[in-house]
């Protein structure tokens, strides 16, 4: 078992958002995150799926994907193959800030993007073994709220989507 | 402009007029009664066929797409009316069945608010098609047919299915058919590529013991031809599937028989000892390869192939030959040796043989006095139309029927393969005889499958069909029986039916019918049933706890067929 980045070029279709998952839902299969957003291309989506599992499982997965009418291409790499981030936002009690959080925030990289008179949140990016070592460091704070993003992906191929839709 | 403009119920009609459609199966209902109002102004232009259920009506456009090779229609109305077609559905999309659904839908402005007979059709129809779409706007009507009759007919065939919600159905819009050609997210097929093909040639010239598998793929891409060239020339027995039946003549000297669970003794066999293996069309079932881990182990496998998701998925492949296999049985035979392959071929004979005694003759010729499903079967056979289509269900005839039925045309075999669909065979054979009246439809059912779609005999009687209805009867549900015998204990659990006078029955309904009980009654009963002008109801009474054999057992490998 292995970490995949599945990518899935596709029409904007109402529903292939539900026939991609049922693809999953119905081998079991657990996905770990998904995120979808509008393509380069005016009227094409892609949607990025990190999945664990063993290649053979994969290549039948994004298989049944292509099969999809309303999709273009799905395919898939592992994680080198992959430039990928993901985004965690942090929710933290004003009574717990001490000096502390200063270098914490340093270290990671972290930034605060919303000061409010109780709260204040922290957002990180990264991959998820940098968002997580933070989240582990924050449930020190008394950590009110943790959200973190799926994994939004470009492959480091050269190829265009263009290439795809003719 | 006010006067070119039609209903959208009108526009579905037209639609279907100009995709050809000929017949299409349905049942009316609140959210679907614009486009009934609709047909009756075509009906001279589009028969409809009133079902007496709506899974009956998709069964048979099942029946009709499979005799016919065009695409089966069925109209139905939202709710229960659109979830009694799912079944259907889901047959057609794992047998490659092409068929396009129209059901109606609540008006727009109700979805999601369960209306009365609301139903998220899209979302249950989606694991079972192989494309859906809601239309809301009377000006997508055409357009939605269009490119689902396209979807339905092209590439693997399957089911779509069109939700048209009220209000479109009454909207007035424009009527300009344009067909579908092709749109740029669907690739129906791959390209050959010529380096496939040499690499599948020079593996077959090579083989010692090469053998082919085909399935419906070869019917579904009108290769029966190609097939047969390529047999011809290559000299490699030939096994079929369930679905591939037909596909092949039975009498072509390299036809070796049948294979899976319930197929012939040596085709079984002997996939564990080939050097080649050739799939043509065909999937790789669990009922054709029984245990995947001693399947074919030591054969070198190539696989032609339409669908790229059926390559690999249970039996890997050294080579892909990817594409419509009419192209690519005709290159592939243009690039191989002209053999024969005699020491190989007798061994199925030698085999075959042994199922004869071992199985066979007491299935066709039995010495004792309950009547056996194989011998009306093989009276069946002397008295059918060489283009006899044979409608079955499923369970133990079916698998008796398919085994000694003599296929000798392509087309001539339907059933339910894939799904297992108990109930499939009365209304198929309505649909498969309503595409020909004057083709012989023979449905072979059993008492069970019966019981779950006999209310089309009143279809069977409105329509006139003349499907010739032969019910074996063992009082059983018979194949479950078998199982519980063999690896239950004999714990008959809810398998025994007490049964009502389907004689009776099939004559309420104006249907001529009757019952054997005797051998020597047999031979005239099927001789008159199949010159009957008319549909005609043939009840043989059967031994009560017979068996099929050979059987692969669940978890067996081929090489562990059973005889008895």
């Amino acid at each position: 078992m292995k970490r995949y980045t599945i990518f899935v070029i596709t029409e904007n279709f109402i529903g292939i958002l539900n026939r991609i998952t049922i693809i999953f839902t119905r081998r079991g299969i657990n996905i770990n995150a998904l995120t979808a957003s509008e393509s380069r291309l005016e009227g094409i989506h892609r949607i990025t799926i990190e999945v664990t599992a063993t290649e053979e499982t994969v290549i039948q997965l994004v298989n049944q994907i292509e099969k999809i009418i309303d999709v273009i291409k799905a395919f898939y790499h592992e994680d080198e193959g992959v430039v990928y981030q993901e985004l965690a936002l942090y929710k933290i009690p004003v009574s717990k800030l001490d000096g502390g959080l200063e270098k914490i925030i340093r270290q990671h990289g972290a930034r605060i993007i919303s000061a409010e008179p109780e709260f204040v949140v922290l957002e990180l990016t990264g991959h998820k073994e940098q968002t997580q070592e933070l989240l582990e460091i924050l449930k020190e704070y008394g950590l009110l709220e943790f959200a973190r993003s799926g994994r939004v992906a470009v492959a480091k191929r050269m190829l265009t989507i263009d290439s795809f839709v003719k | 402009m006010k006067d070119q403009m039609i209903r959208g119920a009108d526009i579905v009609v037209r639609s279907l007029i100009a995709e050809q459609a000929e017949v299409i199966f349905g049942y009316p209902g609140g959210a679907i009664m614009p486009v009934y109002d609709a047909l009756h102004d075509y009906h001279d232009q589009l028969r409809h066929v009133l079902t007496r259920h709506e899974q009956g009506a998709i069964h048979a456009a099942q029946g009709y797409a499979r005799v016919s090779g065009k695409v089966g229609v069925c109209l139905a109305t939202s709710g229960p009316g659109a979830t009694n077609l799912i079944t259907g559905m889901a047959d057609a999309q794992i047998d490659s069945t092409p068929l396009v659904c129209i059901t109606g839908q609540v008006a727009a402005h109700l979805l999601g608010t369960d209306a009365f007979q609301e139903t998220d059709m899209i979302g249950i129809s989606m694991p079972c098609s192989k494309w859906n779409i809601q239309v809301r706007r009377v000006e997508d009507i055409a357009p939605a047919i269009a490119k689902a009759f396209y979807i339905a007919r092209s590439g693997r065939p399957g089911p779509v299915l069109i939700d048209i919600t009220k209000n479109a159905q009454v909207d007035f819009g424009e009527f300009n058919y344009v067909p579908c050609l092709g749109f740029r997210s669907y690739k129906t097929h791959n390209p050959i590529e010529s380096s496939a093909i040499e690499q599948a040639a020079a593996l077959i010239n090579s083989a010692e013991r090469p053998y082919v598998l085909y399935g419906q793929g070869v019917i579904l891409g009108k290769a029966e031809a190609e097939l047969k060239f390529f047999l011809d020339k290559s000299g490699i027995p030939a096994a079929s599937t369930l679905l591939g039946s037909g596909a092949l003549p039975q009498d072509h000297p390299n036809y070796v028989g049948k294979l899976g669970m319930h197929g012939n003794y040596a085709p079984n066999l002997l996939t564990n000892k080939c050097d080649v293996l050739i799939a043509v069309g065909m999937r790789f079932d669990d009922r054709v390869t029984g245990d995947l881990k001693r399947y074919a182990k030591q054969a070198r496998v190539v696989h032609l192939e339409l669908d790229p998701a059926e390559v690999n998925k249970t039996v890997k492949c050294e080579v892909a030959v990817l594409g419509d296999c009419r192209e690519s049985l005709a290159m592939l035979t243009a690039a191989i040796d002209a053999k024969k392959h005699d020491a190989w071929m007798k061994r199925f004979r030698d085999l075959e043989e042994e199922e004869t005694s071992a199985v066979m003759q007491h299935d066709l010729t039995p010495t004792k006095d309950g009547l056996t499903m194989g011998e009306v079967i093989n009276i069946v056979n002397q008295y059918k139309a060489d283009d006899a289509v044979l409608v079955t269900d499923v369970g133990q005839h079916q698998m008796i029927a398919w085994r000694y039925f003599n296929y000798k045309k392509t087309r001539t075999q339907v059933t339910s393969g894939g799904l297992g669909t108990m109930g499939f065979a009365l209304p198929a054979a309505l649909g498969a005889q309503l595409h020909d009246y004057s083709r012989q439809v023979i449905c072979v059912v059993g008492d069970g499958g019966i019981q779950m779609t006999i209310q089309e005999l009143g279809t069977i009687m409105q329509t006139k069909a003349p499907v010739k209805i032969v019910l074996l009867n063992n009082n059983y549900l018979g194949m479950v029986r078998q199982w519980q015998q063999m690896f239950f204990d004999k714990r008959y659990s809810f398998t025994e039916l007490d049964n009502p006078d389907f004689v009776k029955i099939a004559e309420a309904y104006n249907i001529k019918a009757q019952k054997v009980t005797e051998r020597g009654d047999l031979r005239e009963a099927v001789e008159d049933m199949l010159i009957h002008d008319g549909p005609f109801f043939l009840e043989v009474v059967v031994e009560k706890e017979d068996n099929v054999f050979p059987m692969i057992a669940t978890g067996c490998s081929v090489e562990e067929v059973r005889l008895s």
